[in-house]
C-alpha cells in the first residue's frame, strides 16, 4: 500500500497566560506553551481509515488539524503524495485542499444557518471554481443523493434538518471536490445511537465507493473500531501505540491503550459484572509541563524508576506493524474485553 | 427489593409553543423501589429527563401542564404546595445533573455550597455544616478536602467537580438520588471512576437511583432494572437481564444492534434504525416507532399498544415491576422476528 500522507516529527505548541494576548509570538516564545502535539510521527496509507483516539485534550484533534495544515507546525513536516506541505502558504494550500476535506462533529456549528443547503454543498465548487452553473447544480443533486438525502432538498435551510442528516449535509460538502483524504473529527459523537449507526455505514459505504482514505477522529472507542483498520492511541501529546484495529483491542502492549479499553463500559450484564476493571487514579496531567520520561508514568501500575526518568520510543512489539512507547509492555493477553 | 419509594402514575407532560403543542411524555408509569437503581434509557427528545424533571417538580415553564400522579412516600408530590416540595428537594429527593459546570455556582466556594443546602434542610450551626461538607468532600474522593472546601468550582478538573456534585447530592442522606446523565460529558477513564463511586456510595447511603442515561453499557454497569422510552413513552420495562438477553420491543432490539461495541467480533455493518423518531408535535395514533419499526402491521398505525406483561394471559394481575412491553406482536411473533434479526446482524 502506498504512503498518502506522511508526518514526521510534528510538534504544535501553543503559548498560553499573558503571551497569548499582546503581540503575537508565533509559539516562538519562550514563556509557558501547551504542548498540544508532540514530536509525532505517523503515516496514513491510500485507502485506509486510520483511527485516532484518546481522552479530551490528548491533541488528537489538533494532530488532525496539523495534518491537513489547518494549524501551522510549531516544528516537524507533513508530506502529502510525496510533496512537502509543511512549509506551504495559504495560497499554495490552495490547490491542495481539493484533495483533503474535514467533516466536523457539530452539526448544528459547521454549517451556515443563513445559507440554503444546495449553497453550502456548492460551496467548494464555487470556490475552486469546478464548472459552470449546470454542472455545479447537477453535481449538488448528485452528492445530495449520494449521502443518502433527498435532491429536492436543495433549497432547505440547515435547521429544518435533523442531526444526522446535518452531518449527511457536512459529509456531502467535503465530497464536492472528490477529495482523497477525509479527516472527521468526532462526526458521530453529536448522534444518538441509531442515528450514529447510519452515518457510520455511510462512512463505510461511501469509502467502498469512492475509494476514500479516512482519518477518524473520535474519543468512542466502539466507534473507532467499527470504521478503523488501525488504531493509534493518543496520550498528552503523544501516540503510545499503533496497531491494527482488532489486534489493539485483543492485545493492547501499552498500559494506557489497557486502561483505556476496560474503561469502556459494556452493554452486556453478564460481562460487566465478570471482567476485571482497571480504573485510572487521578487526572489527565497539564500538556503545559508534562511529566518527565513517559507521560502517563504517574497514573500507571507498572510504572518504575525508568519510567519517570527516560522517555520510552515508540518502537515495534510483537510484530513490525504494532507500535507502542512503553518500558514494560504488557505480555501475552490475560484479560481483555473480547 | 423494597417497598415501592417512588409511584408515577400516568404521567403527562405538555409544552405549549407557537409551532403547537409538544407532548413531550405521554402517560409514563413506573416504580422505585427501596435502594434499587432503575436506569431510564432512550434517545435524545424521548422524555427521559423531562420525566424526571417533572418529578421533582423543577419545569418551571408557564406554558408547561402536567397531570397524573407522583407519590413518594404516600405523598402525591404533584399536590404539594412550593413550600412544601421544597422541603422534599434536596432533603429526600436530590439530583445530580450532567454538566457539573453550569449546575454549581461559580463565585461561591463549593464547600459554601453544600453547607448552604445542608443548613436549608436542617438546623446546624454553620461550623458543623462545614465539618460535614467535608466529611462528604472525603467521602466522595476528593484528595485534600480540608483545603478543597474552599476553592471554587473552576479549580477543579471536569471530573472533580461532578464528584462535588455528587457530594452536595448526598449531603442531606436523600432516599432517592435522580442521575441525569452523570457521565455524559466526562471521558471514559474518568466516567469509570464516577461510575464506580456512585457503586460505592450507593452501598453506603442505601439511596434507591434513578439513572438517566443514552449509554446502553453505563446500564449494563450501574442498573438493577431499566425502563426504555421512545417519543415520551415507556416502550419496555424489565430487570437489567431481562432487556439485555431477552428484550421484547423493536425499538429496543434495534437500540441495542446500533452500538458499536468494543466486545464480540465486528459486525460488518452496523444494525440501523431507518428514519428518525417522530416529531412530538404530531404523534401518530398508534404506536409511535411503527414508521421505523420492521415488524409494524396495519393495528400498529391506529392503536396505541398498552405497556404490558408478556405474562398478562397467565396472571389478570400483572406484577407492577414485571417484564413489560409495548408492542401489539405476540410473543411467538416477537420470538420469530427477534430470531430472524439477530440472524440478520450476524451477517
Amino acid at each position: 500500500m502506498t504512503v498518502l500522507l506522511r508526518a514526521s516529527n510534528v510538534q504544535k505548541y501553543f503559548p498560553v497566560g499573558r503571551q497569548m494576548l499582546g503581540r503575537a509570538s508565533g509559539g516562538r516564545s519562550s514563556g509557558p506553551r501547551v504542548r498540544a502535539v508532540d514530536d509525532v510521527s505517523i503515516e496514513v496509507r491510500t485507502g485506509e481509515t486510520l483511527g485516532l483516539v484518546g481522552e479530551s485534550g490528548c491533541g488528537k484533534s489538533t494532530l488532525g488539524r496539523c495534518l491537513v495544515r489547518l494549524h501551522t507546525l510549531t516544528s516537524g513536516s507533513v508530506s502529502f503524495e510525496g510533496h512537502d506541505i509543511s512549509g506551504l502558504s495559504r495560497r499554495e494550500l490552495r490547490p491542495l485542499r481539493r484533495e483533503m476535506q474535514m467533516v466536523f462533529q457539530d452539526p448544528y456549528a459547521s454549517l451556515n444557518p443563513r445559507k440554503r443547503v444546495g449553497t453550502i454543498i456548492a460551496g467548494p465548487l464555487r470556490i475552486h471554481r469546478q464548472g459552470n452553473r449546470t454542472q455545479v447544480r447537477d453535481r449538488v443533486a448528485e452528492l445530495l443523493e449520494l449521502v443518502g438525502l433527498s435532491p429536492e432538498h436543495v433549497n432547505r435551510y440547515p435547521h429544518e434538518f435533523s442531526g444526522g442528516q446535518r452531518q449527511r449535509i457536512g459529509v456531502a460538502r467535503a465530497l464536492a471536490l472528490r477529495p482523497k483524504l477525509i479527516i472527521a473529527d468526532e462526526p458521530v459523537s453529536a448522534l444518538d445511537v441509531s442515528i450514529r449507526a447510519q452515518v457510520i455505514n455511510l462512512f463505510d459505504d461511501l469509502q467502498d465507493e469512492l475509494g476514500l482514505t479516512y482519518i477518524f477522529i473520535a474519543h468512542d472507542l466502539g466507534v473507532v473500531r467499527h470504521v478503523s483498520d488501525r488504531i493509534a492511541v493518543m496520550y498528552l501529546g503523544k501516540i503510545v501505540e499503533i496497531a491494527p484495529a482488532e489486534d489493539l483491542l485483543a492485545r493492547p502492549v501499552h498500559p494506557y491503550t489497557e486502561a483505556l479499553l476496560s474503561a469502556v463500559p459494556v452493554p452486556d450484564p453478564e460481562l460487566s459484572a465478570r471482567r476485571e476493571q482497571i480504573v485510572l487514579e487521578g487526572d489527565v496531567p497539564s500538556p503545559v509541563e508534562p511529566p518527565a520520561g513517559c507521560r502517563f508514568a504517574p497514573r500507571c501500575r507498572y510504572a518504575t524508576e525508568i519510567c519517570a526518568a527516560e522517555e520510552p520510543p515508540l518502537v515495534p512489539h510483537r510484530g513490525p506493524g504494532h507500535l507502542a512507547a512503553c518500558h514494560h509492555p504488557l505480555g501475552p493477553p490475560q484479560m481483555t474485553t473480547a | 427489593m423494597g417497598e415501592p419509594l417512588l409511584e408515577v402514575r400516568d404521567l403527562h407532560v405538555t409544552f405549549h409553543t407557537e409551532d403547537g403543542v409538544v407532548r413531550a411524555v405521554n402517560g409514563v408509569s413506573f416504580d422505585v423501589s427501596e435502594g434499587e437503581t432503575l436506569g431510564i434509557v432512550g434517545e435524545s427528545g424521548s422524555g427521559k429527563s423531562v420525566t424526571m424533571m417533572s418529578v421533582m417538580r423543577l419545569i418551571l415553564d408557564p406554558n408547561a401542564q402536567f397531570t397524573g400522579e407522583v407519590i413518594y412516600k404516600g405523598r402525591d408530590l404533584m399536590k404539594l404546595s412550593k413550600r412544601t416540595i421544597r422541603e422534599v428537594r434536596g432533603a429526600e429527593i436530590a439530583m445530580i445533573f450532567q454538566d457539573p459546570m453550569t449546575s454549581l455556582n461559580p463565585v461561591y466556594r463549593v464547600g459554601w455550597q453544600i453547607a448552604e443546602q445542608i443548613r436549608a434542610h436542617e438546623q446546624v450551626s454553620a461550623h458543623a455544616a462545614r465539618v460535614r461538607a467535608i466529611e462528604l468532600l472525603a467521602s466522595v474522593g476528593i484528595p485534600n478536602p480540608e483545603q478543597r472546601v474552599d476553592d471554587y468550582p473552576h479549580q477543579f478538573s471536569g471530573g472533580m467537580r461532578q464528584r462535588v456534585m455528587i457530594a452536595l447530592a448526598l449531603s442531606c442522606s436523600p432516599s432517592l438520588l435522580i442521575a441525569d446523565e452523570p457521565t455524559t460529558a466526562l471521558d471514559v477513564t474518568i466516567q469509570a471512576q464516577i461510575l464506580r463511586l456512585i457503586k460505592k456510595l450507593r452501598e453506603e447511603f442505601g439511596s434507591a437511583i434513578v439513572l438517566i442515561t443514552h449509554d446502553m453499557g453505563v446500564v449494563a454497569d450501574v442498573a438493577d432494572r431499566v425502563a426504555v422510552m421512545y417519543a415520551g413513552r415507556l416502550v419496555e420495562q424489565g430487570t437489567k437481564h431481562e432487556i439485555f438477553n431477552d428484550p421484547q420491543h423493536p425499538y429496543t432490539w434495534g437500540l441495542l444492534g446500533s452500538i458499536a461495541r468494543l466486545d464480540g467480533p465486528r459486525p460488518r455493518r452496523l444494525a440501523t434504525i431507518p428514519g428518525t423518531p417522530p416529531s412530538l408535535l404530531s404523534l401518530p395514533d398508534g404506536c409511535a416507532f411503527a414508521q421505523r419499526c420492521a415488524c409494524r402491521f396495519e393495528r400498529c398505525f391506529t392503536e396505541l399498544p398498552p405497556l404490558l406483561s408478556r405474562d398478562t394471559l397467565l396472571s389478570r394481575d400483572p406484577m407492577p415491576n414485571g417484564h413489560l412491553d409495548a408492542c401489539h406482536l405476540t410473543s411467538a411473533e416477537k420470538r420469530a422476528h427477534r430470531a430472524a434479526s439477530l440472524a440478520k446482524e450476524r451477517t
